[in-house]
């Protein structure tokens, strides 16, 4: 992209404000209205709520290492999965990338000032932490316990938990990602600059347009469904329990058409980062630009068609299950397409093995393993064995911590120089990233076998002959644990004694890039006008399509 | 600290082979696509490495050719699953006709197990060999789900419903029973055996309780003492429908539509008389929801269906459904632990 | 390449004109967009008690029906009139704000709010009326015959579904009431009245909420034996 290389601020007449040093102050921050402040109190928030979840993953973890329900009592151990449920998928994985990142990046990959709608930014921050507020009252007096999926009849009958408390803070936090994926829509519809079409945005503005689509469209659903399981435990009306006259399989077909939705709403963020890292450290034009693009609207609405295949042994009909299970494997082969694609973009490169690609290339490893053995749950007779075994927690954790937080990580890293305006120690991010590789698989890995065995998910205690493979899986989590914290060090380090990042570190295309480090609090000094192709890396005149 | 490492899951029924050799399909395919995309990665990313910060790189946009290759070899191989998968499932879902009838009451946090002899079991399930078994569950309280992995079956057990699940073991031996629906404080408490005994032991098993009764015959009971024989009779004084030579047949509803009288049509009957009223007949009939347990509705069940047999004899004769009627006496007791509805151990109350 | 169209030095942006945008078209064309995507996500919210609605009807037939008959079609017809109604002042009150008719505006936007407020009239008294015939689902609720059970439901989605309803009809007449005092100080004119219209946009769709409500909660079960 050709925007204004010869920006008055590559030759700073005089020592100009970024928007971090714009405005000093608590209030400046609190009541700021520019979307890369808010990006900041999001990833301070959602780096809080991560590591609230993963002290909770790590005592399920201490708690299995042993057959015996021996650490905790049972129903504490039910609160500790539940909290991590909780907390990791509505307060870390969904908001991670496009409230921190996406936030952040989108505005300026499309030449726009600032989001469509700054004071909805703000508010959505807000509602985000009021809804993490009721969820900390729940965790704080006493958990809850139903496990983050909140099925009836017990979350309305049995538990005697602080259901509502908790379900009120999924509902609210609901409304932070339907104003965020609302702003993100109308920003990309309506802000981008001059000349940049459809098909010359990044990859990254492609996913979180579709992600922004899922955000819209199925969280409301949520909402509404909470909302009923409040209504039902309060005034004790039939509308899930069956002994009241309700149907508690309508709650799962309610519940997973926005939970499945909201697993790619957790991975095509992820995508979209590796889809500008990959094309980064390799110099190269992705491979198959549009196919990446087309890909992720493609996700974003088969997603919405696939719910009932986590109900193939619920009791719904088997010509159900039938459709969801060819549904499902249609929605897989979009992400098939991408992995291919980034493979591709990699032949024939200038690969640098910088922390980002390192983190890049963890992700496509990990993310095949995950999407391939999401097909073993597509397929109708398998998964009636593997369903809710650590199968499935196998393969989902594959998806969003393999996945997502991978993505996520390595997103913050390739970004992290323009965010903070300064530079990463390389040697250390590498060797992160290389622990959270080895220490994700020893973690997830013996999962899967154990899934197969028939280990069921969410047991407090289990039969002795599951031991060796539950110790191995430990042993992963804490070399994981340390692979997370490292990050936290090193970054919050470089923010004081980082060398100063110049505009841009990776020589990388993308109008993020041609602006200052950190940018200025209207994020360019003109209003950039794009008349070239996107990632115009080599010389154009090679330019040469193979097949 | 036990020191196995069992790698994968005995397989002990008709199903559980089918399952593996699809799965291994499935494995087969993914390790090689995994394979392939790590390899490719990390040959390109040490082939292809930067050598000098001036490197320029062909510009490749891509290949439509290439893209078509790899959406439709993927769509083929995942439709093949696809059609494997959904034999299997089908399968699952079809009891053969002439299975043993076993009762499945799943509450927080036991099994409670009947049998058509009157065997009752917590915990435990004895079943013959090489025979199909279909097990007719529901729930008292949330939902359940009753998985053996050693027969690769599962299916949710809801309050309310029925739902049907059926295997036929293979091989002899002590199996795992687990809960894998989350139901609550002692959910991973919530589990069991299956015990496949070679017929003769399960004769033996049979005979050796303490039950004597058949599951129908107390359901006759359950009839007559909730007096419902006053209205459900043969005669011309009758206010009900007439439920001999009832099960499995269509019922013509008073508002024209046609039900089958399976088990939970007869079940929905008892607690929601009004919902499908059959035609010719009035809404006289209370609700039995609360007044009669679960097991209860169960042995109800098993009651109406003896009627559809045509035995003039009545309930009492009603012959076993397993193979013959035991031998008295020859009875060594069997392997497993007494049959019947002493709990097996402390498992109700939970606790540690 | 980078030729520069519009200088970062500060400018004189038009009255209303917020910082991010260019032009008050394209913060025009943004905002109604943003409400229509909006109005996308509240179609969905509705949409999932529609669907249970749905189901229940179709399990509980004659439950629902009954218990619709329990409704005072008197109250719900004259609803329906009141935000037909009120539809047809906010068209007006836009209609005068495109025009840069002030007084106009000012007087369909209170008929409009009058409007809002004689609906939740109304409904107050149609709640009132059930609670004191014990129809409020939870422990106070008796209903006779065998189809209390379905009945309950259908109460209990009746005040779900007409009770968020009104929590938006309240939040609506609160944005009204915001856009009359904005009015009143003359801050819209013929090329500045987007908040008019896009509030415009809500209150249609609030009232075609109810078009659906009405005739499924009061009518449908009626004919009915």
């Amino acid at each position: 992209m050709s925007a204004a290389e010869h920006l008055p601020a590559a030759e700073p007449e005089e020592p100009r404000g970024n928007y971090l040093n714009a405005s000093y102050g608590v209030r400046s921050w609190l009541l700021t209205r520019d979307h890369k402040r808010i990006a900041l109190l999001y990833l301070a928030s959602v780096t809080f709520f991560f590591f609230i979840g993963g002290l909770f993953a790590l005592l399920i973890r201490l708690e299995l290492l042993t057959p015996a329900g021996d650490m905790v009592q049972a129903e504490t151990y039910n609160k500790f999965f539940t909290i991590h449920g909780i907390v990791m998928v509505f307060f870390f994985l969904i908001p991670s990338i496009p409230a921190v990142l996406g936030n952040f990046l989108i505005p300026m990959m499309i030449g726009a000032k600032d989001l469509a709608f700054p004071r909805l930014n703000l508010l959505s921050w807000y509602v985000y932490m009021l809804g993490g507020l009721f969820t900390i009252w729940a965790i704080v007096h006493g958990g809850v316990d139903t496990g983050w999926t909140f099925y009836t009849p017990y979350s309305t009958l049995s538990s005697n938990s602080h259901v509502i408390p908790a379900a009120l803070g999924i509902f609210i936090t609901g409304f932070s990602s339907i104003l965020t994926g609302l702003n993100f829509i109308v920003t990309i519809h309506k802000m981008r600059a001059p000349g940049l079409t459809w098909f010359r945005l990044p990859l990254f503005v492609w996913s979180h347009y579709a992600t922004s689509l899922i955000f819209v469209l199925g969280t409301p659903v949520i909402a509404i469904t909470l909302l009923m399981v409040a209504v039902e435990r309060v005034l004790h009306v039939g509308l899930f329990d069956p002994a009241l006259g309700g149907d508690p399989i309508l709650f799962q077909h309610l519940f997973w058409f926005y939970s499945h939705p909201a697993v790619y709403i957790m991975i095509l963020p992820a995508m979209g980062v590796i889809s500008e890292i990959v094309p980064t450290f390799c110099r190269k034009h992705p491979f198959g630009y549009r196919f990446i693009a087309y890909a992720s609207v493609a996700i974003a609405v088969l997603g919405f068609l696939v719910w009932g295949h986590h109900m193939f042994v619920s009791g719904q009909s088997v010509y159900a299950g039938l459709v969801f299970s060819i549904l499902s494997f249609l929605v897989a082969i979009p992400s098939a397409i991408k992995v291919f694609n980034w493979t591709a973009t990699m032949h024939r490169g200038s690969i640098s093995w910088r922390a980002p690609m390192l983190y890049a290339i963890g992700f496509i490893g990990l993310f095949t393993i995950g999407g391939l053995t999401g097909l073993f749950l597509a397929t109708l007779g398998v998964d009636v064995h593997v369903h809710d075994t650590y199968f499935i927690i196998a393969h989902f954790h594959y998806i969003m911590v393999g996945g997502a937080v991978m993505g996520y990580l390595g997103g913050i890293h390739y970004w992290w120089p323009k965010i903070s305006g300064k530079l990463y120690p390389e040697v250390l991010a590498r060797f992160a990233a290389l622990i959270v590789f080895i220490g994700f698989n020893l973690t997830f890995f013996p999962q899967f076998i154990l899934g197969y065995l028939g280990m069921p998910r969410r047991y407090h205690s289990y039969p002795p002959e599951f031991q060796v493979l539950n110790v191995f899986s430990t042993a992963g989590a804490s070399i994981l644990g340390v692979g997370y914290v490292l990050p936290l060090v090193y970054l919050v380090w470089s923010m004081r004694y980082g060398r100063n990042a110049t505009a841009n570190p990776w020589g990388a295309t993308g109008l993020e890039w041609k602006t200052t480090s950190p940018p200025p609090p209207e994020n360019f000094e003109v209003t950039p006008v794009v008349d070239e192709e996107p990632y115009s890396y080599g010389a154009p005149e090679e330019a040469q399509a193979i097949g | 600290m036990h020191t196995d490492l069992p790698l994968f899951p005995a397989r002990a029924s008709t199903m559980a082979g089918q399952v593996d050799a699809l799965f291994f399909y499935l494995l087969a395919v993914s390790s090689f696509f995994s394979v392939l995309i790590a390899v490719l990665v990390v040959f390109f990313a040490i082939r292809y490495r930067r050598r000098s910060e001036n490197e320029v790189p062909p510009r490749i946009e891509g290949s439509v050719v290439l893209e078509i290759v790899w959406t439709v070899i993927p769509l083929g191989i995942a439709l093949s699953f696809f059609f494997w998968g959904a034999k299997i499932y089908v399968a699952m879902n079809q009891p053969p006709r002439d299975a043993l009838q076993v009762y499945v009451v799943g509450k927080q946090w036991m099994w409670k197990i009947q049998h058509a002899d009157g065997q009752r079991e917590i915990n435990e399930l004895h079943v013959p060999v090489n025979r199909p078994v279909q097990l007719t569950m529901t729930s008292e309280d949330v939902i359940h789900d009753f998985f053996v992995p050693a027969f690769r079956i599962k299916k949710d057990v809801l309050p309310g419903r029925y739902e049907t699940l059926w295997f036929e073991a293979t091989r002899p031996g002590r199996y795992h029973l687990f809960c894998s629906q989350y139901c609550g404080t002692n959910h991973s408490r919530m589990t069991g055996w299956v015990d496949v005994l070679e017929p003769r032991e399960y004769q033996a098993w049979l005979s050796g309780g303490a039950s004597a009764e058949s599951l129908a015959s107390t359901g006759a009971k359950l009839f007559a003492q909730h007096a419902c024989n006053t209205c459900h009779r043969p005669d011309s004084l009758a206010r009900g429908p007439n439920l001999e030579g009832l099960f499995g047949r269509p019922v013509r509803l008073s508002n024209g539509q046609t039900a089958t009288a399976d088990d939970a049509y007869i079940r929905e009957s008892i607690v929601n008389p009004a919902a499908k009223l059959v035609e010719g007949y009035q809404p006289i009939m209370p609700t039995y929801q609360g007044l009669i347990s679960e097991e209860g509705i169960l042995q109800l069940v098993a009651y109406i269906k003896s009627l559809a047999k045509p035995s003039p004899a009545g309930i009492e004769m009603l012959p076993p459904t397993n193979l013959s009627p035991a031998s008295p006496g020859a009875a060594p007791p069997p392997p497993g632990p007494t049959p019947g509805p002493a709990p097996r151990g402390a498992s109700e109350k939970g606790a540690a | 390449m980078a030729d520069a169209r519009q200088a970062a030095a500060p400018r004189a942006l038009p009255a209303g004109l917020q910082h991010q945008f260019e032009s008050l078209d394209q913060q025009g064309d943004a905002a109604s967009f943003g409400m229509w995507v909006f109005l996308l996500t509240e179609i969905l919210f509705f949409g999932g008690l529609f669907c249970a609605y749905t189901i229940y009807r179709w399990s509980y037939a004659a439950g629902f029906a009954e218990a619709s008959r329990d409704m005072n079609i008197v109250a719900g017809t004259a609803n329906t009139a009141i935000l037909i109604c009120s539809s047809l002042t906010m068209a007006l009150a836009v209609f005068s704000a495109a025009k840069g008719r002030r007084r106009a505006l000012l007087g369909f936007l209170a008929a409009t709010i009058g409007f809002g407020l004689a609906f939740l009239g109304v409904k107050a008294y149609e709640y009132t009326e059930h609670i004191r015939h014990h129809l409020l689902p939870g422990a106070g609720f008796r209903y006779p015959g065998p189809e209390a059970r379905p009945a309950e439901i259908f109460f209990s989605l009746y005040f779900t579904m007409t009770g968020l309803h009104a929590l938006h009809m309240i939040i609506g007449i609160g944005i009204l009431s915001t856009l009359f005092v904005m009015a009143w100080r003359g801050r819209f004119r013929p090329e500045y009245y987007n908040p008019v219209e896009i509030s415009g946009l809500y209150w249609h769709f609030v009232d075609i909420v109810w078009i659906f409500l009405f005739p499924l909660l009061y009518l449908i079960g009626r004919h009915l034996k």
